[in-house]
């Protein structure tokens, strides 16, 4: 019974097949990196020089195009990375794990990049680089539970069973993260709310989101960029005796 | 099912009896851990009674920490776990069973020894019986969540240090809550939006604990 609820199309397990991945990622790799290129540049450029200078913090509020896509992609690579190690324990793909695990060093480095640009930008607006602050504190927590998984995966030498095992904390550490931010919240907050919602209308004009919109949908491009480009060399890593990577025209040449 | 779990909580109740040093260093670790707070920020009765309820709570946790390494590991090293998950039970009820036995040893006496560590540390007698209570719904969601990092670990080398990495971080929503309901307490303050929050968090690791830690033992 519980087959028939699970049953996925074959593209699904399709893309399970490293082969598959392997051809398909190296198809797409080259458009993410133009379009994060294109988008990033963009949204940078316009975002630095253009955008009109805050009436209160000056140009100083410049550094929020590069914090907030950080911190937007610190929490999203979280959950993409529960989601894939689920995808590995219910369906038992491979594959997934090595999503899973390709996804931990970008999700620590973008949570590393928040962090530091937040302090950053604290000191002139708040006096301070790093306040006891709800938010501040629920992203050092993100850290840690990186940390945390990147530590398990490398402590466990088999790489399937570092795979299943990253997963479960993963998928634990994701249930955990709104307990986490909302109970900081109530203890503490001193944080401006979310940049963007989908439901209103933003705060800021539309010289000053605009370029930040072109930043985060640029670095969830250059996230994805990085995840198939690790993945793949993973793909290179573990399946270095088969036979359909011997004949491949990437190893041969041809 | 029931009789599986109940054989395991008499053998691990048996197994700690027979070696009482397992469930004394913890609560000696306990008392140590917050004695040093004294020494080390300062004596004054004021400054103590402020600062006593989340050093109690950062002792407890630590001290669960420690005894949790050993949840699964002795099982591992001299083979019966394995036996056990061969055992035609679902591994929930091992991780159960064996999540009971180790707060009764490690969590419940933290909680009797509590009010001792709340006067050496001058918190308002007041606010005891709300630091027993908060003890009391913590202490089993501490076991329940660390039982996901100690199966996790299991027969991994160097896995204490790596246990504390996992579970640290899960612990902070208790801390908070457990601390806070203390300090609330302590200034005359109404504390049952905190004990709901705290047995909100013991319900919700009874959900995920005995799948999580299940599977992990599977591995």
């Amino acid at each position: 019974m519980t087959q028939s609820i699970w049953r996925m199309p074959r593209w699904f397990h399709q893309m399970g097949s490293p082969k598959w991945f392997y051809d398909f990622g190296g198809i797409l790799q080259p458009w993410f990196a133009v379009v994060a290129f294109v988008l990033l540049t963009w949204g940078v450029v316009w975002g630095l020089a253009y955008a009109p200078a805050d009436y209160q913090q000056g140009n100083s509020f410049r550094i929020m195009y590069v914090h907030v896509p950080a911190a937007i992609l610190s929490q999203s690579i979280f959950l993409g990375m529960a989601v894939a190690g689920a995808i590995g324990l219910i369906w038992k793909m491979k594959l997934a794990f090595m999503v899973a695990r390709s996804c931990i060093a970008i999700g620590a480095t973008f949570t590393i990049i928040a962090l530091l640009t937040g302090a950053i930008w604290g000191k002139p607006t708040w006096g301070a680089y790093w306040v006891w602050d709800a938010r501040l504190t629920s992203t050092l927590v993100l850290l840690f539970l990186y940390a945390g998984v990147m530590a398990l995966n490398q402590a466990i030498s088999e790489r399937q069973v570092a795979g299943k095992a990253t997963a479960i904390l993963a998928i634990v550490g994701t249930i955990n993260i709104p307990i986490i931010k909302y109970s900081v919240e109530w203890w503490n907050t001193l944080h401006q709310s979310s940049s963007f919602t989908l439901t209103s209308k933003p705060s800021m004009p539309a010289d000053m989101y605009l370029p930040l919109l072109l930043t985060v949908l640029g670095s969830y491009c250059l996230f994805a960029l990085v995840v198939l480009m690790r993945t793949r060399t993973q793909i290179l890593q573990t399946q270095s005796g088969t036979s359909w990577l011997a004949q491949h025209r990437d190893i041969t040449g041809a | 099912m029931i009789k599986f779990m109940l054989a395991i909580v008499r053998r691990d109740i048996l197994l700690v009896a027979r070696q009482p040093a397992e469930m004394i260093n913890p609560l000696v670790f306990f008392v140590l851990v917050v004695a040093l707070f004294p020494l080390g920020v300062s004596p004054e009765a004021s400054l103590l009674s402020e600062v006593a309820a989340g050093v109690i709570w950062v002792a407890a946790m630590l001290a669960t920490l420690l005894s949790l390494e050993l949840l699964f590991k002795l099982d591992h090293d001299d083979g019966s776990l394995e036996q056990l998950l061969l055992a035609p039970y679902p591994s929930w009820t091992l991780v159960l069973a064996k999540v009971f036995v180790h707060w009764l040893v490690s969590g419940l006496p933290l909680i009797l020894i509590s009010p001792l560590i709340a006067t050496m540390l001058f918190l308002p007698t007041h606010a005891v019986p709300a630091l027993m209570l908060s003890l009391l719904l913590g202490t089993p969601t501490l076991s329940l969540l660390g039982a996901i990092g100690a199966a996790l670990v299991t027969g991994v080398r160097g896995g204490g240090m790596l246990l504390t990495l996992l579970i640290l971080p899960l612990y902070v929503p208790v801390i908070i809550f457990g601390s806070s309901s203390v300090a609330a307490a302590a200034q005359g303050m109404a504390v049952d939006g905190y004990i709901a929050l705290l047995a909100a968090m013991f319900v919700f690791a009874l959900m995920i604990t005995p799948w999580a830690a299940g599977s992990a033992l599977k591995l």
